[in-house]
């Protein structure tokens, strides 16, 4: 494996008594990307996140993160690591400013530094002013954005965002991505885990999905968008009828199928690159054009289509 | 990150003094079983006992003074044993994970909690003692300042290794099980009988000879000998019944509380490095 690789994962296997949650799986995240591990619940998921971050012991296979063995060394790695959990894991009764304390504390960062940290970090996700507020008082959007704080605060090589904006108003869903974004430009890598398909597709420069506690698919957001290969052309033109026969004969086209409201053309290829040529075609055919829509696949459509189901959107 | 525990202990004692209802209910609770207990009980065992006469020379204490050392020693207990909660809730609100997934090491989380119940206790019993002191409890008769101070010190020894044993063992059971209610059924099943088969607030010295065996065995038996020796002293008469105590009575009862605290020590300890908390 080449050596820009922070997460190597390679054959883990874990099982729980009789079942077993996760088959056989490997792969990579490189330095410095935001990497998405998607899958629908029961997947495997939890699961291999919990032995990437030494929460559960490996049994089988070998998980090597930021340079080090998760079964040998697993202080090292926890040093290494940033975990923003997918429930709110907060004291209620401490305030912003001492739940950031006591983290610091936990991982022995001298009182100097620490404050220096404590001191930029609340600035950065806009909680310095309700330091002394229990946190019971804060808003969802304030309680996430102070665990991604926290975090942050080790300065780690790897950050684990688990279901970050699960349960956030739109707005807020959009200003954590901004400091998720901010936070990978800065060096970190991102290990995200959501159940928010456009969020994975937004955010991710790789995405690996998970079944049955097996790796069915990996890639860019956009290649496996464009590997599904089902862009659909939704026309309105002045003859529906007229117009599917001057279609005939483009190779990329899979299927037209005539609706009270149109044609949609199902295209094998990259729906773009073949909309001029059908336009020119029906336009060709003197037939007037009222409306054109190109839809391409979804992350959801990537996601059923490996899945063959919807993500629920309940914890896992 | 050799003071990893004194995070944990940090945090500890600030949730003890947030949750305000915990708050007053330990400082009060003590002190409603003395005004209330305390009082009804010994109108009636000092009208019992008061016909059998003290030996020559040996000086006769009253019921009150005599149950103060149980009071301390059944607070103790209680809340030792109710220590391991905070851990119950931490796993429960998912905050375990983030201690177990820090570098810190897993043994500073029970020293840590086991240091605030410790610290707790000490708390209960210096209220204990001075509001006994209020009510007419004869603690410390004619002792010097200096061995006042050293008697608390003793007293304090008693109850931190005693404390620590429970607050171990409630921890352990604490990380094993799922919920609350759990631990609060097992801590009732376990007060009643130590609590009842000890010298807390009666002689054991009137027990079947089966239950006077199995409460020289009742750890909360050692911290009241403990407690009492160091408050009145190694020879005195209460509830119709001589106590002398020597230093190596002393220095026996205390040896079977360490012993006890630190076999619940290598429990927790196993307990914690094997936990998985996700």
């Amino acid at each position: 494996m080449g050596g820009d690789d922070i997460i190597e994962v390679r054959d883990l296997e874990h099982a729980f008594g009789n079942f077993t949650a996760v088959r056989g799986i490997s792969f990579t995240v490189k330095k410095g990307e935001i990497f998405s591990f998607l899958g629908p619940n029961g997947a495997g998921k939890s699961t291999t996140i919990n032995i990437l971050t030494t929460l559960l012991p490996l049994q089988k296979g070998t998980v090597r993160v930021a340079g080090y063995d998760v079964a040998r060394e697993p202080g090292k790695v926890r040093e290494a690591i940033g975990i923003v959990f997918q429930e709110d894991v907060l004291d209620r009764d401490l305030t912003v400013g001492e739940t950031m304390e006591f983290h610091g504390r936990l991982y022995g960062i001298p009182r100097e530094e620490r404050r220096r940290r404590i001191d930029d970090l609340l600035r950065i996700v806009e909680l310095d002013s309700k330091r002394d507020e229990r946190t019971k008082n804060l808003s969802g959007g304030m309680k996430r954005r102070l665990q991604i704080a926290r975090g942050l605060m080790t300065q780690p090589e790897v950050l684990f965002l688990d279901e970050p904006t699960q349960g956030l108003d739109p707005q807020t869903r959009m200003r954590i991505w901004d400091y998720i974004r901010q936070v990978n430009g800065a060096g970190t890598t991102i290990f995200l885990t959501t159940h928010y398909m456009e969020e994975a597709d937004m955010l991710s420069d790789r995405i690996s999905i998970i079944d049955h506690g097996r790796l069915v698919v990996s890639g860019t957001p956009a290649g496996l968008k464009n590997a599904l290969g089902e862009d659909v052309v939704y026309l309105e033109t002045e003859d529906d009828g007229k117009a599917r026969d001057a279609l005939s004969g483009i190779e990329e086209i899979r299927s037209v199928t005539e609706s009270p409201r149109g044609l949609s053309v199902t295209i094998s290829a990259d729906g773009s690159h073949c909309l001029p040529r059908i336009i020119e075609r029906v336009r060709g055919a003197g037939i007037g054009i009222s409306n054109v829509n190109l839809k391409k696949p979804t992350m959801d459509d990537v996601f059923v289509h490996y899945t063959g189901r919807e993500l629920r959107d309940t914890g896992a | 990150m050799a003071w990893g525990f004194l995070t944990v202990y940090w945090r500890e004692m600030i949730r003890y003094v947030r949750f305000r209802t915990q708050l007053f209910s330990s400082l009060l609770q003590p002190a409603l079983w003395m005004a209330f207990f305390g009082i009804a009980m010994s109108s009636n065992f000092d009208r019992f006992t008061s016909s059998i006469p003290a030996p020559a020379g040996v000086i006769p204490l009253d019921y009150l003074t005599f149950m103060a050392a149980g009071v301390i020693a059944m607070t103790t207990l209680f809340t030792s044993l109710f220590g391991g909660m905070s851990l119950l809730f931490d796993k429960n609100w998912g905050l375990m994970r983030e201690m177990l997934a820090s570098p810190m090491p897993r043994t500073h989380i029970m020293l840590g909690v086991s240091l605030s119940g410790m610290t707790k206790s000490f708390i209960q019993a210096s209220i204990i003692m001075g509001f006994g002191l209020l009510l007419g409890v004869q603690f410390f008769p004619g002792y010097s300042a200096a061995r006042i101070a050293l008697s608390i010190l003793g007293i304090f020894a008693f109850v931190g290794a005693f404390s620590l044993g429970f607050l171990l063992f409630s921890s352990t059971i604490s990380m094993r099980l799922e919920s609350p209610e759990g631990l609060q059924g097992i801590i009732t099943l376990l007060t009643l009988p130590l609590f009842f088969v000890s010298n807390a607030l009666y002689p054991i010295q009137a027990f079947p000879a089966f239950l006077q065996t199995l409460s020289i065995f009742n750890p909360l038996t050692h911290l009241v000998n403990g407690i009492r020796y160091f408050a009145l002293g190694g020879d005195f008469f209460a509830v119709g019944a001589r106590y002398t105590t020597s230093t190596v009575d002393v220095l026996g009862s205390f040896a079977y509380l360490a012993v006890f605290a630190a076999v619940m020590y290598l429990l927790a300890r196993r307990t914690f490095e094997r936990a998985v908390v996700t």
